[in-house]
């Protein structure tokens, strides 16, 4: 197949960046989750 | 709450199988084209990511609008959630374009109109997000950041109608472009493939950001309702 490896790169460019985007909304996500929960156990606590 | 947590992802499944379909269909259902053989293929990605990011755009600029008309937050976290969204979609754009670019013209980059456009784009939603970090109450970040998405959404219309309005490198619209133009029926089955994938990839990619900022919201409250019952004790404290 000719221009495979354009094709390729394009490609896996696309995804790469995909991916690294969900995961950084996905760390902040969690990040977020775990001082909540921190905070409603403090709410509890007091 | 559950259930709409089961029903999201399904969503999410259901759109990775799509795209691992689409993958499958670009690469081994798709004729190759005419002129430009087998590189043509990343049209279908690049043409779809970027309305992704148009339409991202659009309900951000919907979502400045609701919120400077009705200052209801929810409205905010829309505009910044679709913004965010659409600028990754953008950030892939530009570069699988321009790695089809390298192949077709020969050079990665060239300050031609569409891509200079796009390129505007790009910062212009840069700008967007610097400047929600920059200000730290809520609602004056909303106001601020809501006029500015409106701004920087002008520059939308202006890149997609760029091909049309000046002489360019950029390929010419081949969907609803002139006379004589358009895709092979093969192609065209592809590309909506491709299309409703990268769309509901990018509805499910928004709701998790709106989620991101709904929840950052009520860590806020709630961390405010804290300080607030430990403040009384605190001035006890002193007083005593």
């Amino acid at each position: 197949m000719t221009g495979f490896w354009y094709i390729l790169s394009a490609y896996l460019a696309a995804w790469a960046i995909f991916f690294f985007y969900s995961a950084t909304v996905g760390r902040r996500l969690t990040r977020l989750e775990a001082e909540f929960r921190r905070l409603k156990e403090r709410a509890a606590r007091d | 709450m559950k259930g709409k947590e089961g029903t999201w992802r399904l969503a999410w499944l259901a759109t990775a199988i799509v795209l691992g379909l689409a993958g499958y269909a670009i690469f081994f259902v798709a004729p190759p084209e005419l002129r430009q053989g087998n590189v043509y293929r990343i049209f279908f990605f690049h043409v779809a990511i970027a309305w992704g990011a148009f339409l991202a755009f659009f309900i951000s600029f919907f979502g400045c609008i609701g919120y400077l008309a009705s200052r209801q937050q929810e409205w905010d976290w829309l505009a910044v959630s679709t913004a965010e969204v659409g600028l990754a979609f953008t950030t892939i754009t530009l570069i699988i374009g321009s790695i089809w670019g390298k192949e077709i013209w020969g050079v990665w980059w060239t300050w031609d109109p569409r891509l200079t456009t796009a390129f505007f784009l790009e910062l212009l939603y840069i700008s967007y997000l610097m400047l929600r970090v920059m200000i730290v109450e809520p609602d004056r970040r909303a106001m601020v950041s809501g006029v500015f998405g409106i701004f920087a959404f002008l520059d939308v219309p202006l890149c997609y109608f760029s091909i049309v309005w000046w002489r360019t490198l950029h390929p010419q619209p081949i969907i609803g472009g002139a006379p004589g133009t358009g895709l092979d029926p093969r192609m065209w089955y592809v590309f909506l493939f491709v299309l409703v994938g990268i769309t509901a990839l990018m509805v499910v990619m928004i709701r998790e950001r709106y989620r991101l900022e709904a929840l950052r919201r009520q860590v806020g409250v709630l961390a405010a309702e804290l300080e607030e019952r430990a403040a009384p004790d605190e001035s006890k404290g002193v007083t005593a």
